[in-house]
């Protein structure tokens, strides 16, 4: 198993340690060559969605790598990964890859010094370490999006068939689960 | 500050990696620097070169203009106080900023002592010259640092001094045998923990970026290629002839910063840099502020 990260901006080195301690080969995608090296999933980490869905653009990535999410490439999406997953995003005109059915708000909980660490419920693996950076949530999903943890009333994991996405950051935390989850999917 | 607290503000500069924090003075400024691809804006009232060309005393900025840039924009907005000016800090943290930068750019108002920032709940940034500055601004509380650079003189020269500097001294710590580590915090005026982190991880504990004299996108993939996690770039953007094309080839130069096929692209036809002027030419040196 060999899976890419979207090595645009943001903490996707994070998840390179993370693949490492899971014993998973990972390599860093940042142009249109990378992209057709072959490899089984993909992780879209956080930092910022403005910036991240600009590069994809302007780098030519866009069209082939919603093309491959489409033909049912596993992908991973944390934070600004999952806004650029959203069919849907609340209070933005912007919208990015657009491949998952769900709603997002972006920014939901305010600015940096709403910015929490909580222990929630995560897809029956029991409690996990969350911590939510300027996070989105979930504001609705389609009928066949599986949740996955809700924290407050708000969604904040969910998956649709091979689309995974959190709203907090698993990679900033010694914890392996979602990143667990995410391998099981293949 | 509740070690929790400290955490969260040190992921935030882990989401800023790999992108460009971008001065802005006005909000129409700020939204060209997101459409450009900036990971976040520094609101200020004058950029550097403009601060360097005034002289005076130079202040934290108006909030009100700093509450309009953050209107303007939906990514993290920093914005700047005096070094040692915890009323300015605290103003700051009370219009929600994101990130305060406690900065040589503006006149210092305290000549010994540093903000206490173990006392904020929103995240500091400083700049260093060296570990040891570096590494006491950590022991403040920053939850991130950028190398220092020559502010407003589109001069790498410095950012390149200050990151080398601060890269070889953490090389040196991190060849050190357990029991020189003692003598090299005594040296270095840090608590031994710290030297002790850098030793065993080879970097600093916060995410730090390079900082004052960027002009071009070779410049931020020089800084990268050093070893910065991102850049700052001041007046290099808006003191520039077409500032939209030349923050994003500099958002685009830092993502790709080893492809040099890419580099030549991003750098044609970008209309004139700043002027910019010589470290022998300027009487003022921002950088010697703070220590």
């Amino acid at each position: 198993m060999k899976i890419g990260i979207l090595s645009l901006q943001g903490a996707f080195l994070e998840h390179e340690i993370k693949c490492a301690k899971l014993g998973v080969d990972c390599f860093e995608i940042r142009n249109k060559g990378d992209l057709k090296t072959g490899f089984d999933g993909l992780i879209i980490p956080g930092g910022e969605s403005t910036v991240i869905g600009k590069l994809l653009r302007e780098l030519d990535l866009f069209d082939i790598m919603r093309g491959m999410i489409g033909d049912g490439l596993p992908v991973f999406g944390t934070c600004a990964g999952m806004i650029l997953l959203a069919k849907n995003i609340l209070n933005d005109d912007r919208l990015y890859l657009a491949t998952m059915d769900i709603t997002v708000k972006r920014n939901a909980y305010g600015r940096q010094r709403d910015s929490f660490y909580t222990v929630g419920d995560f897809a029956g693996y029991g409690k996990i370490p969350m911590t939510f950076i300027r996070a989105p949530y979930i504001e609705s999903a389609a009928a066949e999006t599986e949740i996955l943890a809700v924290v407050d009333n708000k969604i904040v994991a969910a998956r649709q068939k091979n689309q995974l996405v959190t709203a907090f950051h698993p990679e900033l935390h010694e914890d392996t689960c979602v990143h667990e989850y995410f391998f099981n999917m293949f | 500050m509740l070690a929790e607290r400290y955490e969260l503000n040190k992921n935030l500069a882990q989401m800023l990696k790999g992108g460009v924090i971008m001065d802005v003075t006005t909000p129409e400024q700020a939204q060209i620097a997101e459409e450009a691809g900036a990971c976040a804006v520094m609101a200020l009232e004058r950029i550097p070169a403009d601060i360097r060309a005034a002289g005076g005393v130079s202040r934290m900025s108006d909030p009100q203009l700093i509450k309009e840039i953050q209107a303007a924009v939906s990514i993290p907005v920093m914005a700047k106080c005096r070094i040692g000016h915890f009323v300015e800090a605290r103003i700051l943290e009370a219009i929600e900023i994101d990130f305060i930068d406690e900065s040589e750019v503006l006149s210092p108002a305290d000549d010994r002592y540093h903000i206490d920032k173990t006392q904020f709940v929103v995240p500091f940034v400083c700049g260093a010259k060296d570990l040891g500055e570096a590494l006491r601004r950590i022991n403040e509380g920053a939850s991130m640092i950028r190398t220092k650079g020559e502010p407003g003189t589109g001069d790498i020269v410095q950012a390149v001094r200050h990151l080398r500097m601060l890269q070889a001294e953490i090389r040196r710590l991190a060849s050190m045998s357990r029991d020189e580590l003692y003598e090299a915090a005594k040296q270095l005026q840090v608590p031994y923990q710290l030297v002790a982190f850098v030793h065993e991880n080879k970097k600093l504990p916060v995410v730090n970026f390079a900082a004052g004299g960027v002009a071009t996108p070779a410049d931020a993939a020089l800084m990268m290629q050093l070893g910065a996690e991102g850049v700052f770039v001041g007046s290099g953007i808006f003191k520039a002839e077409n500032p939209q094309k030349r923050a994003a080839a500099i958002v685009t130069a830092v993502a790709n910063y080893q492809d040099a096929k890419l580099l030549a692209e991003l750098s044609e036809g970008l209309g004139a840099a700043m002027v910019g002027i010589n470290e022998q030419e300027i009487e003022l040196l921002m950088a010697e502020r703070g220590n």
